[in-house]
């Protein structure tokens, strides 16, 4: 049983940490390929229309990753947590269900339309097809974040005797305290990545003095861009969030900033250490005293409950998980929006182009905004733990009871080795993408 | 309101056949019969701007599924674990051939992916034919060894294959001789089925020898379509009883064979898409006369113990599926709207779509 549970969510962690790679930058390269598109339209400059096209091609060879990776993740919930699926699908299959009709559809339909219609629909139905597909991309991000937020902070429901939770509010799913700020901040983690690699792709090709025409517009669009949704990420998405859940979850709230002992006269925040649970301490500690209750309630002296109030049955399942990646995605949240700024003061400056290490410095900042987003959904997800459905259904009542641990370990390491090919197979062809780069047509 | 969502269940995993059915048929072709670079494009062109789309309908199916009749996708996706698992691989597979293919230059680089494309289009329609026949079979619900169930009553596990590959067996297996011969129904309605795409949407080279294909096939497909019925009766011993107490639900089997008597005149067709709607006719009218035909079961229990699933016992609770209805109507139409946008822009014949060229 042990077992079961630990392949289960291994498979589900692996298959989803690969799969949200793909999405997070569809949904904003979806968001910036229209931008240039828009941005042809109205000047009639054709380097518009050509950035637009090549950034169409990595959007492609995206797309169909995230597409392939993202079905096993629809599945999985039958396949690997189907006692889960049994109990709560009344209420979640609402919003998954949606996701397919709503916005899988209005992807798919015109994603074919916006790849190979170009000469058959003419410009401005062709930008129409593209904001349709930014839209379609846009929506399921949102239906996914109103089931998450579902399980993170459940409404809307009531429970029969047999277990099985039951809708009796539709609309309770939508105005969720939880859904807006955590689809807000996950949009503009996806812009940040998105802002991220066209930065990075134009930094790459004006240091190697290839193709600088384009290279001076993807780092100015990723720059502008990039410090426009660095900062939102940051404030107001990441700081309400923060709220919500220093609210409605004040154990993983702690657990994440790292707080064992409760301070009078207000929390400090953990810039640094390692947390000893076993000891109940944080060892190697860097904090600057009172930023925490201030950040977290505008007042410096606010409490600010610690793990050591809490008693350790409620203690969310991985505490130094939840401390680590709540840490990292903070920590490179201040860096993007540190570089972010620089980069735009040399912009302004007119000297951007020229600054050499600041273009270094963003073409080797293209891995982070994928860590960033990762573990931003690692502190959401372990937070949760061992709930599935907080403080209602434990995750190790949710998986399928029929599926041996051995079958679940066969799948997990298919899955393993196929998308490792997939990965190779997306790093080659886009390199090999990014390498030629945009090609310049005449349409005025 | 199961009723509803039952039809609508139905009716879209019909869709999903028809639709996707093209692709994987048009996979089966290109694997066997396409021999020049021409070939091989023309059949790409006729299906590249629509596969991701048609395959779209199997997660919405998979979707509302698992809104209306939770405890149905509960047990039997955890129940066929290992076949839904490997679909979903052959499902990628399918789609880097097809996507990845154009992206490099290279014979090798392109046989690699031509046969990938091939090859897990022709499993997808052997496996999907199997998931059919295990869905009328049945499956031994709560696990029941010796009288006893060893599972909660709705949930169940099939390895791939027993020892004896008998439908008729305690213990069964996802792949039986029955199951199997439903799987190969599949395949040979499907090659059809893509082969009268081709010749729908291109003006390929091929045509001429596609349609004596779907001429030969034809042959095949009726056989197989006849021996199936002959041996229905061991796996269910009154196959046609919804059939004798409904009689309207004839039309499905009529429309079975209003299909494969049709293609027979596929040499003489004077309008190119006439191959297509027959073989469309043939799926609709062969997966409706299997499913309505265990109606009101949707997964027979193959024990004395444990009651069969029915639409009726997996589904949700009212509420939810009343407001289901609301924007299951809005989703519905714009469906058909982008449907209807996409196949009009991409009318007639398909020759110069350019898919997978950079």
């Amino acid at each position: 049983m042990e077992d079961m549970l630990f392949y289960d969510r291994m498979q589900f962690a692996f298959t989803i940490t690969f799969h949200y790679l793909f999405p997070q930058l569809t949904m904003g390269l979806s968001l910036m390929i229209v931008f240039f598109k828009w941005k042809f339209l109205r000047t009639k400059i054709d380097k518009y229309n050509d950035a637009a096209k090549f950034w169409m091609k990595i959007f492609a060879l995206n797309f169909a990753m995230g597409v392939v990776t993202g079905i096993p993740m629809e599945f999985q919930f039958g396949t690997n947590w189907a006692k889960f699926s049994e109990l709560t699908g009344g209420v979640i299959g609402q919003t998954l269900a949606m996701e397919g009709m709503f916005s899988f559809f209005l992807e798919s339909s015109f994603l074919g339309l916006f790849l190979f219609g170009e000469k058959l629909l003419g410009q401005k139905l062709h930008f129409l097809t593209g904001f349709l597909v930014f839209l379609g991309s846009w929506a399921s991000g949102y239906l996914i974040i109103a089931t998450h937020s579902w399980m993170q902070y459940p409404v809307g429901y009531e429970i029969l005797e047999n277990g099985k939770f039951v809708l009796n509010n539709f609309g309770a799913l939508f105005s969720n305290p939880w859904l807006l700020p955590a689809f807000l901040h996950n949009q503009m983690g996806s812009v940040v990545t998105s802002s991220f690699v066209v930065a990075a792709v134009g930094a790459f090709y004006l240091l190697n003095n290839k193709h600088s025409d384009f290279g001076k517009l993807f780092v100015k669009t990723g720059v502008i861009f990039g410090l426009i949704s660095s900062v939102l990420l940051a404030f107001p998405t990441g700081d309400w969030m923060a709220k919500n859940v220093a609210e409605h979850q004040p154990v993983t709230f702690a657990a994440m900033e790292g707080i064992f002992e409760t301070e009078e006269g207000g929390a400090e925040i953990i810039l640094f250490g390692q947390p000893d649970v076993e000891n109940k301490k944080l060892d190697n500690k860097i904090a600057v005293p009172n930023i925490l209750s201030f950040l977290t309630y505008q007042k410096w002296d606010a409490e600010i409950k610690g793990l050591n109030e809490f008693d350790e049955s409620v203690y969310p399942t991985n505490i130094p998980g939840v401390y680590y990646a709540y840490h990292i995605m903070v920590g490179l949240g201040t860096i993007f929006i540190g570089l972010m700024l620089i980069a735009s003061v040399q912009l302004f400056r007119k000297k951007l182009y020229k600054t050499k290490w600041v273009l270094w410095t963003l073409m080797f900042m293209l891995p982070f905004p994928y860590i960033a987003n990762t573990t931003g959904w690692y502190t959401a997800e372990l937070g949760r733990q061992p709930w599935l459905v907080y403080n209602l259904l434990k995750t190790a009542d949710g998986i399928s009871p029929t599926v041996s641990s051995g079958n679940t370990l066969f799948t997990l390491l298919g899955f393993i080795g196929l998308y490792l090919l997939l990965g190779l197979l997306f790093l080659m062809l886009a390199g090999k993408i990014i390498n030629k780069g945009p090609e310049t047509t005449k349409i005025n | 309101m199961e009723l509803f969502w039952y039809i609508v269940i139905v009716a879209m995993l019909t869709i999903y056949v028809v639709l996707d059915g093209y692709d994987f048929g048009a996979g089966i072709i290109h694997l066997f019969f396409a021999k020049t670079e021409k070939d091989k494009k023309a059949i790409t062109n006729a299906i590249g701007p629509f596969w991701d789309a048609n395959e779209v309908w199997l997660i919405a199916v998979g979707g509302v599924l698992f809104f209306a009749f939770p405890t149905l996708y509960a047990s039997s996706f955890s129940g066929f674990y290992l076949p839904l698992i490997m679909i979903l691989w052959l499902l990628i597979f399918r789609a880097i051939g097809l996507e990845l293919r154009g992206q490099i230059h290279n014979k090798i680089w392109e046989t690699i992916w031509d046969k990938a494309f091939g090859i897990a289009s022709l499993l997808l329609a052997l496996f999907f034919g199997i998931a059919l026949g295990n869905i009328v079979r049945g499956v031994n619900l709560g696990m029941v060894t010796d009288g006893v169930s060893t599972q909660e009553p709705h949930f169940f596990f099939l390895p791939l294959w027993n020892p004896t590959f008998s439908p008729q067996t305690e213990h069964l297996g996802i792949i039986d001789w029955f199951t199997l011969l439903l799987g190969i129904i599949g395949v040979v309605a499907l090659a059809i089925h893509g082969a009268n795409w081709i010749i729908f949407k291109t003006n390929s080279d091929l045509n001429e020898q596609l349609k004596k294909v779907v001429f030969r096939l034809n042959f095949v497909l009726l056989a197989l379509v006849i021996a199936s019925l002959l041996i229905w009766h061991i796996i269910e011993p009154k196959p046609f009883h919804n059939f004798i107490e409904t009689p309207w639900l004839w039309i499905f089997p009529l429309l079975t064979f209003a299909g494969i008597f049709g293609l027979f005149k596929v040499k003489s067709f004077r309008k190119h898409g006439m191959g297509f709607l027959f073989s469309t006719l043939f799926l609709i009218g062969g997966l409706a006369s299997t499913v309505v035909s265990i109606f009101p079961n949707v997964l027979p229990s193959t024990n004395a113990v444990n009651p069969s699933l029915t639409l009726y016992n997996v589904a949700a609770e009212d509420y939810g599926l009343t407001v289901g209805v609301y924007w299951f109507a809005i989703a519905a139409v714009l469906v058909g709207v982008y449907m209807f946008v996409q196949y009009r822009v991409f009318k007639g014949k398909m020759d110069d779509v350019g898919y997978g060229e950079h």
